[in-house]
């Protein structure tokens, strides 16, 4: 099987759907690149490169660069979601959710809730999301679990190629207003990746790890940490089921517990700041509907309550690492 | 222009202060030693210059992405920068900030910014506090062609207008926001008329012409600083990088900023007004240059020997009281 990096996987899974879906556009800033300057137009494909060779292929009324306007460019896609067409808009960082959150989150995600089931609102925003870059407090804040808090959207984050390409298929044909947050940090990581098109259903995890002594759940970025953290323990005979729960909304609660009656034992690992976020989430459930399998406390592992750093060693300190997530494995079988 | 001799000394030691600064942030980050995400303001020191030359005291500015110049235009300590860029412990901010980040509180810059547009509102506010104590400052916000496309910025110009503040808009031109150009980016062709709009005056500039954005620059805070309400400036100017450090530039025509360098470079064009108007002669000009280089050197000698902030750095500094 042909190996890609998750950046090719994207892009590939945009281009299959274009093909196969007329109602299908890309809009953003710079997923042509440079309009009205003495470059070709289309050469850029975004600032990630997610969307390149779109408008070579695709043409201007399909790849749609768009001014410095991101309230106007998620309102765009919301309405002509709202009008028959899938639009696939992108917001590079994440962090920029907060110049357009209302079109997001009280307009996009409550239409179908707000007009009686009587829409669908098929529209796509993808993001840039997470820390390991030093591009400090306002490019580097993953956003998922802030956004994970809203009804009506749906919430994707994958941790690698592979998925990266079924999820994004699925979104884009999917009925509801998805946000997809790309971890940045995994743009290059690459892995084998079918050519041909292929969905992944919503909420269902995945389970790269599987084992006996303790339930490790995790999220994008995390993933390929909590492995290593995983991975590192074999020697010692510890043995842990890794959870890659790839959307979180909606979210396979199911797999989670049945993992941790088996195990009774949780880690939960995400690289946003504690409060009011996945990790309390899941461990909420486990504690809530799982609390008598439970042999030992829940540990959580995330980023300090702080923005993130710039610094390259606060950085290292701010994204939980291999180390942290081994720490708090060890800590649950105490 | 009446500039006295210190003025004119002073002026052209900051353009070149900010020049120097950006080729050796460049070549820092080539070499790998400045982490993130760069963006440079070489080729546009004129305009943070001659706006900033009519600031004082309390006067702010807010600042973008692209903010060293106007940083170091509004007197930001340039080794406390240059160890800021490097994340060092005792950089400007703690190296907590970096390049996106510098802020000075103490000498009005309230910080570069990350958010295309998020200067402009909260210059409005600098300039609300100024109105409510009667204490006559400006708050100048500096942004690019690109941020006018932003709500941010409607929302700020139209609301200092209705609140008659004394904010004043600088708007960069320098062709480009990342790989778009404004040609396509803005709808209007007159974009200084759909901000006059808005219900200000904004004067226009040549932006690598630094009397010309003193100028200009002069009118809009003299008319802000009168009570009148805000202004703004508008300034054409090239920038010699590319939007960030690393950037491939597609956009550029061939042999752009070959030109740019040539033909609109602030320094040169500061250099042939004084030999014309003869009130400084190149020997002083040349013992500035040497004085610059030697400061930026003795910013990236300290730098690379600055202590680093340490992990129990991470979560300080989030609230005044309130340890997370
Ligand atoms: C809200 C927001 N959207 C997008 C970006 C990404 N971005 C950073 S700089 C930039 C272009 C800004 O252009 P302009 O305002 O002309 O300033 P210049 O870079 O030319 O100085 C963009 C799109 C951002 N930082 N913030
Ligand atoms: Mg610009």
């Amino acid at each position: 099987m042909p190996v890609k990096t998750m950046r090719e996987a994207l892009t590939e899974a945009i281009h299959q759907e274009m093909e196969r879906d007329e109602t299908v556009f890309c809009i953003g800033e710079d997923v042509a690149g440079c309009n009205g300057s003495a470059g070709k137009v289309g050469s850029v494909g975004g600032v990630f490169g997610v969307t390149t060779g779109v408008y070579d292929a695709f043409g201007p009324l399909r790849c749609i660069d768009t001014p410095i306007s991101e309230s106007a460019i998620v309102g765009a896609a919301a309405g002509a979601a709202l009008s028959g067409m899938r639009p696939v808009a992108e917001i590079m960082f994440a962090d920029f959710i907060g110049v357009c959150m209302d079109q997001i989150f009280n307009q996009m995600g409550k239409f179908r809730y707000m007009f009686g089931g009587k829409n669908v609102c098929p529209a796509v925003i993808r993001f840039a999301t997470g820390a390991g870059f030093s591009a400090a407090a306002q490019h580097s804040q993953t956003m998922y679990q802030v956004m994970t808090a809203f009804p009506g959207l749906k919430i994707v984050v994958p941790s690698n190629a592979y998925d990266a390409k079924g999820l994004l298929i699925q979104a884009i044909r999917d009925d509801d207003p998805v946000l997809f947050f790309e971890p940045k940090a995994l743009y290059q990581e690459a892995c084998e990746v079918p050519d041909e098109p292929y969905a992944i259903r919503f909420g269902e995890a995945s389970m790269p790890r599987e084992g006996d002594d303790v339930t490790v759940v995790a999220f994008g970025q995390m993933v390929g940490k909590a492995a290593a953290a995983i991975d590192s323990l074999e020697a010692e005979g510890i043995t842990c089921d890794l959870i890659d729960p790839r959307t979180t909304s909606p979210l396979d609660a199911e797999t989670i517990l049945e993992s941790v009656e088996a195990t009774g034992r949780l880690v939960v690992v995400d690289e946003s700041p504690p409060r009011c976020g996945l990790t309390a989430d899941i461990a909420g459930l486990a504690a809530d509907r799982a609390f008598h399998s439970l042999k030992a406390p829940i540990k959580q592992v995330c980023a300090p309550h702080c923005p993130v750093p710039f610094s390259p060693e606060l950085e290292a300190e701010y994204i939980p690492s291999p180390e942290k997530i081994v720490a708090a494995i060890r800590a649950t079988l105490a | 222009m009446s500039l006295d001799k210190e003025s004119l000394l002073r002026a052209y030691r900051q353009m070149k202060t900010i020049r120097e600064f950006e080729d050796r942030a460049n070549a820092e980050i080539m070499n790998g030693q400045i982490p993130g995400f760069t963006h440079l303001y070489a080729g546009q020191e004129a305009n943070a210059v001659g706006v900033c030359e009519h600031l004082s005291g309390r006067d702010s500015i807010v600042s973008t992405h692209r903010g060293h110049g106007h940083c170091i235009a509004r007197g930001a300590d340039v080794i406390g920068m240059m160890k800021e860029l490097f994340g060092c412990a005792d950089g400007l901010c703690k190296g907590k900030g970096g390049s996106m980040h510098v802020a000075d509180l103490d000498k009005g810059i309230l910080g570069a910014n990350g958010i295309v547009a998020g200067g402009p509102p909260i210059s409005v506010g600098a300039a609300l506090a100024s109105k409510i104590r009667g204490s006559g400052e400006v708050a100048v916000s500096f942004s690019g062609d690109g941020s006018v496309n932003q709500g941010t910025c409607f929302e700020a110009m139209n609301l200092a207008v209705v609140l008659k503040v004394p904010a004043v808009f600088v708007i960069e031109n320098n062709y480009y926001s990342e790989h778009t150009s404004i040609s396509y980016a803005v709808g209007t062709d007159d974009l200084k008329a759909r901000t006059e709009a808005f219900g200000f005056p904004v004067f226009v500039a040549d932006g690598s012409d630094f009397f010309a954005v003193y100028e200009a620059a002069g009118k809009a805070v003299e008319h802000a600083r009168s009570g009148n309400g805000p202004a703004g400036v508008f300034c054409e100017m090239g920038r010699y990088y590319g939007h960030f450090v690393g950037d491939p530039q597609g956009y550029r025509a061939p042999g752009e900023v070959k030109a740019l360098r040539q033909d609109s470079c602030c320094l040169k064009n500061f250099r042939a007004s004084m030999e014309e108007m003869g009130d400084l002669n190149s020997a002083e000009l040349d013992a500035i240059d040497d004085e610059v280089m030697a400061l930026i050197e003795e910013s990236v000698v300290a730098a690379k020997s600055a202590p680093r902030p340490t992990p129990a750095d991470v979560a300080t500094d989030v609230y005044v009281n309130y340890q997370a």
